[in-house]
């Protein structure tokens, strides 16, 4: 069950995507952000959602991924809609002859943010699809490169951020095996009230502190013995290089993304 | 290559009175040697592994690494570089997600230029016999082939000598030969110098010296098959020997007397069959 979790899965296959820089696709991917929560007439929503099929379309990932990508978070979606639909102020929005306290702003909020959060979840399955967690560190590590001059510890964030991802299965694996153990011996963990279930969750989570600890203590000492002493002077098996089909992408996004503030304005 | 000399060490415990763990310990590792290192659990081996790449220094004596002293702090680089270390736990000493991208973990560090890496990587991954596996996700692949991984980390490095802490301990008896498999072929093919911390004696007897230690001494250091022929001191200091070997030993103490210098099921049957026929002719 705990093994269904997936978090920043790459799909290893060949597009025009996956050749980007990562720090190109990061970049993009913020100001995709940006771009979307800045957007306010229905034009600007429309080339947003025809960017983002495109985005699909040239990653050559499945839709069925990022179907599955979307469902865990379908319940935040309809909750936000709910509670958007209901707690707007404005002018009331009667369903069916009866007023059962909607109103139209509401109407209109709740569909934004609805589709606000379905475009911004696609566009980050695309990065984490496109791009290994390695280069995604690295892009991260080379972005934050300049702020390391004033003392922001850019290489350390971006190996913890990786070796966190790496140890991600492990101690997955082991908190499945610490709950059939202690289900063995008669724990329950989905039974009685909550301040029950709660509590029967501390036997599971000190033994996995307790190991966790020990790996990283093991891990540290793994790595000195591989001569890891931080960031400076280190080289990579694979340089990330920013590379003429760097630019035409970036630009082909901007062009995009300046489309839509100008629809914006314009309206 | 290794060189221990009068290495007397001891954790800090606060409060506690200092006990030794290793104390004046002497060991000279020549070149191209495989040693296997037995004792029972607490006997100091990991603490005098760690003494062979600088993890510890000595509190007493000196240890030399291609006659470099550990104490020397700018060398300990130089000194890690040339021992490689591996360790009991294979998913603790992975440090990325990909195999190839661990592999070339320890090459990054040193600084090496990416094209030479792609070298070392490329030739180390061959030589554990885990190319095939490069672009794999560590955590997906079996106890052995993890160990042969890490094995790949550390020769990546192009080191002198391999020192190895219990490799085996967590596999299974799949994973246990796929690991002597890779040591004896560094050995045979690299002249690799390998020090091998075990439990189990089938791996020690495959070593050309076995030591064993006692509460941070040395108390036997020979040949496998003088070692193990020593059954009655091996079973003091609380350790097993191969099965053939306590087949051989059970066989004496029932009034069979064939020699107990026996290592393999090979020997163990011919000094049966000696011993059978010389009955049969001795009728
Ligand atoms: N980090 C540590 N701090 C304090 N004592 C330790 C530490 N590591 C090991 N010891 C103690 O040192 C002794 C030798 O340990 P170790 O070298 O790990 O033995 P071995 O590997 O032969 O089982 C043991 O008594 C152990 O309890
Ligand atoms: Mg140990």
């Amino acid at each position: 069950m705990l093994k269904d979790i997936t978090l920043g899965q790459y799909f290893p296959i060949e597009s025009f995507l996956h050749k980007l820089d990562p720090r190109t696709k990061i970049l993009i991917f913020i100001l995709d952000i940006v771009i979307i929560f800045m957007a306010q007439t229905a034009v600007s929503y429309a080339v947003l959602i025809g960017f983002t099929f495109l985005l699909m379309l040239i990653s050559r990932v499945p839709v069925k991924m990022y179907i599955k990508g979307l469902k865990p978070i379908l319940y935040i979606i309809i909750f936000t809609a709910i509670l958007n639909l209901f707690l707007t102020d404005g002018r009331d929005l009667p369903v069916f002859g009866y007023s059962i306290g909607i109103t139209v702003e509401g109407a209109i909020v709740a569909v934004k943010m609805a589709v606000r959060l379905v475009l911004l979840i696609i566009a980050s399955s695309a990065l984490t699809y496109t791009t290994s967690p390695m280069a995604l560190t690295d892009g991260i590590e080379k972005l934050l490169k300049p702020l390391s001059r004033i003392g922001f510890p850019s290489h350390e964030l971006a190996m913890m951020m990786s070796i966190a991802i790496k140890f991600v299965p492990t101690l997955i694996e082991e908190t499945d095996k610490i709950i059939k153990a202690q289900k063995a011996r008669g724990a329950s963990f989905d039974t009685g009230s909550i301040f029950k279930r709660a509590k029967a969750l501390i036997p599971m989570l000190v033994p996995l502190f307790i190991s966790a600890f020990r790996r990283a203590d093991d891990l540290a000492i793994a790595m000195e013995s591989r001569c890891y002493t931080g960031g400076d002077g280190r080289t990579r098996l694979r340089e990330i290089k920013f590379t003429r089909t760097d630019l035409i992408g970036a630009l082909a996004f901007l062009v995009i993304f300046a489309g839509v503030i100008a629809i914006d304005i314009v309206f | 290559m290794l060189k221990a000399e009068k290495l007397f060490y001891s954790y800090d415990n606060g409060e506690k009175k200092i006990e030794a763990v290793l104390d004046n310990l002497n060991l000279n590792i020549k070149k191209g040697e495989f040693v296997a290192v037995l004792g029972h659990n607490g006997c100091g081996k990991s603490t005098l592994a760690k003494h062979f790449n600088g993890l510890l220094t000595p509190l007493g004596g000196n240890v030399y690494v291609s006659g470099i002293n550990t104490k020397d702090e700018d060398k300990i680089w130089e000194i890690r570089r040339q021992v490689g270390m591996v360790f009991q736990n294979p998913d603790n000493q992975i440090v990325a997600n990909v195999v190839e991208e661990d592999v070339a973990f320890a090459p990054e560090n040193l600084g090496i230029p990416s094209a030479e890496i792609r070298q070392r990587v490329d030739e180390a991954l061959k030589t554990v016999d885990m190319y095939h596996y490069r672009k794999h996700a560590p955590h997906l692949l079996s106890g052995g082939q993890k160990q042969r991984v890490a094995i790949a980390g550390a020769i990546a490095m192009r080191p002198e000598c391999i020192v190895m802490d219990e490799p085996t301990a967590m596999l299974d008896p799949m994973g246990r030969a796929e690991v002597m498999e890779t040591i004896l072929k560094l050995k045979a093919r690299e002249n690799m110098t390998v020090v091998l911390i075990t439990h189990y004696m089938d791996e020690a007897a495959q070593a050309d010296r076995v030591i064993v230690m006692d509460d941070g001494h040395i108390v036997i250091d020979d040949v496998p098959r003088k070692v193990f022929s020593q059954v009655e001191l091996l079973k003091s200091l609380g350790l097993d020997v191969p099965q053939v070997t306590e087949l051989a030993y059970e066989l004496n103490s029932s009034g069979i007397e064939i020699d107990y210098d026996v290592l393999t099921v090979t020997e163990c049957a011919d000094k049966i069959m000696d011993y059978v026929r010389s009955v049969k002719s001795g009728n």
